[in-house]
């Protein structure tokens, strides 16, 4: 059962690395987006170095959702759903694998993009490490909220615009103890307790989201 | 209407029926003879509020082949559906060996092999590379048979599978004559070729129970007589096919269930 779990996971990193472009686009948008702020703001350092946790996992968010829509979608289409339902897997399990290939494939290019950003905006290099863990446990948040949204949309009609419609309310947890740990830590104050707020939440969408998102592939493939 | 000849077929090379099926209560009940693996009764499913199948039924013998018939819409994809598990009948029950279906999805899935209409292959994965993952889905349940292989639990999950003797990819490929083409991305493939590839999926699953949709779409005369050896290699297996055709499929003596237009249901459908 382990076996065919990463097997699944193998597969869906074979396709990513074959359609790199795809795979890419995601992070360049974080990329993109986190530039243009200080573009839009001005050169003020006072100002990015504010602005930068909001920044950052607000792009973060969004950026992730990007690929979300042809996380289940492309499976649907071309008929593989059926095949992975019937690989003998449980459906939340099917579900799991695809949520741990989407944040393998976009939650760590991800966290490795927002060391330069960080940088670019002037956060200092003291809180990296807790920009770093509290992206690290958002993006593992947004890869079981985005795919259990994904799989809720599933053969819906313009179920692309639902998506983030769906997704981005439940993931607002994750966007303020995220965005607040840091700014903890860069006034100095203790940012253990958003942390480990975060933590808890990873904890309990761990378990839920997968069962959700495997009723929802159920229903998509009926 | 249940065909039960385990092996009849002309050409089949190692007839070797492994397991031999005991008679299942609700099979006694019918009168239904030994052999007998699956049977569906009063099948019954709505698309939207239409009733698409309208109390279907049939058994189905070790080594036995169901021909599914009938004009378009007439629910033969559905069917082959339900029977794969991935929808449930709105009311009716579809037994294996005498346990229902419904109960443990997961180990039913275990069982089927399932082709549908789309050949699920990813266009930028080779051939070998779609089929790694069923390769290995193949082989753990082909596992576990071995491990539940004791006559005293021959209905536990998973102990259906490794009836048919196809013991790794080179094997399934060669079988649809896919050897020079196994590295080449789906997306280079012919529409046969593809097809030919999904139906290598269909060998690899090891799964005793092959419900094909349309099998022989795009097959050309050599591919087509691959499929009924692979057919009649499975079935002298003790494997069960049930597949849809509008045109003659290499499967000898297979019974035929026709199923009615689905407009004749309409008045059923709302009362």
């Amino acid at each position: 059962m382990t076996a065919l779990f990463w097997g699944i996971v193998l597969r869906d990193l074979r396709l990513a690395l074959r359609h790199g472009a795809d795979t890419l686009g995601a992070v360049l948008f974080f990329i993109v987006t986190a530039t243009l702020f200080p573009l839009a703001l001005g050169p003020s350092p006072a100002l990015l170095r504010h602005m930068a946790p909001g920044i950052l996992w607000v792009c973060a968010l969004l950026a992730a959702l990007l690929p979300l829509d042809r996380l289940f979608g492309a499976e649907l289409e071309d008929g593989s759903l059926d095949q992975l339902l019937l690989l003998g897997l449980p459906p939340a399990l099917v579900a799991l694998a695809k949520m741990t290939a989407h944040w393998l494939t976009t939650g760590v290019p991800l966290l490795l993009a927002a060391i330069p950003l960080a940088t670019m905006l002037g956060l200092p290099a003291s809180t990296l490490p807790v920009l770093l863990g509290g992206l690290f446990l958002g993006s593992v948040v947004l890869s079981l909220i985005g795919g259990m949204g994904a799989s809720i949309v599933l053969g819906a009609r313009r179920g692309g615009v639902l998506l983030p419609l769906l997704t981005l309310p439940l993931a607002t947890p994750a966007l303020i103890f995220g965005a607040a740990a840091i700014d903890a830590a860069t006034t100095g104050l203790p940012f253990k307790p958003d942390l480990e707020l975060l933590g808890a939440f990873v904890a309990a969408a761990l378990p839920l989201c997968p069962l959700a998102a495997g009723a929802g592939l159920r229903a998509a493939a009926e | 209407m249940h065909n039960t000849a385990p092996g009849t077929g002309p050409d089949t090379p190692h007839p070797t029926p492994r397991d031999v099926p005991r008679p299942t209560a609700g099979a006694a009940q019918d009168g239904t003879p030994e052999g007998t693996a699956l049977v569906v009764e009063d099948l019954c499913v709505f698309r939207g509020n239409r009733l698409v199948l309208d109390a279907v039924g049939f058994s189905l013998g070790t080594g036995g082949a169901l021909l599914l018939r009938g004009p378009n819409g007439a629910g033969k994809s559905t069917l082959l559906r339900v029977l794969a598990g991935l929808r449930q009948p709105d009311s009716g029950t579809v037994l294996w060996h005498g346990h229902p279906v419904g109960a443990d999805t997961a180990a039913h899935a275990a069982r089927v092999a399932y082709l549908g209409h789309q050949d699920a292959l990813k266009p930028g994965l080779s051939v070998v590379e779609n089929l790694a993952l069923f390769a290995r889905a193949g082989r753990a349940g082909a596992d576990s048979a071995q491990d539940s292989d004791n006559p005293a639990k021959d209905h536990a999950p998973g102990a259906q599978r490794g009836q048919t003797a196809w013991p790794n990819m080179t094997d399934a490929l060669a079988a649809m004559d896919l050897l020079p083409l196994a590295d080449l991305p789906a997306r280079l493939l012919s529409a046969g070729q593809k097809r030919r590839t999904a139906l290598a999926r269909v060998l690899l699953a090891r799964a005793p129970l092959w419900l094909l949709d349309e099998p022989s779409l795009g097959l050309d005369h050599a591919a087509i007589d691959l499929l009924g050896a692979a057919l009649a290699r499975h079935r002298a297996g003790g494997g069960l096919v049930i597949a849809t055709t509008h045109v003659p499929l290499p499967l000898p003596d297979a019974t035929t269930l026709t199923l009615p237009p689905a407009d004749l249901h309409d008045e059923g459908a709302y009362a």
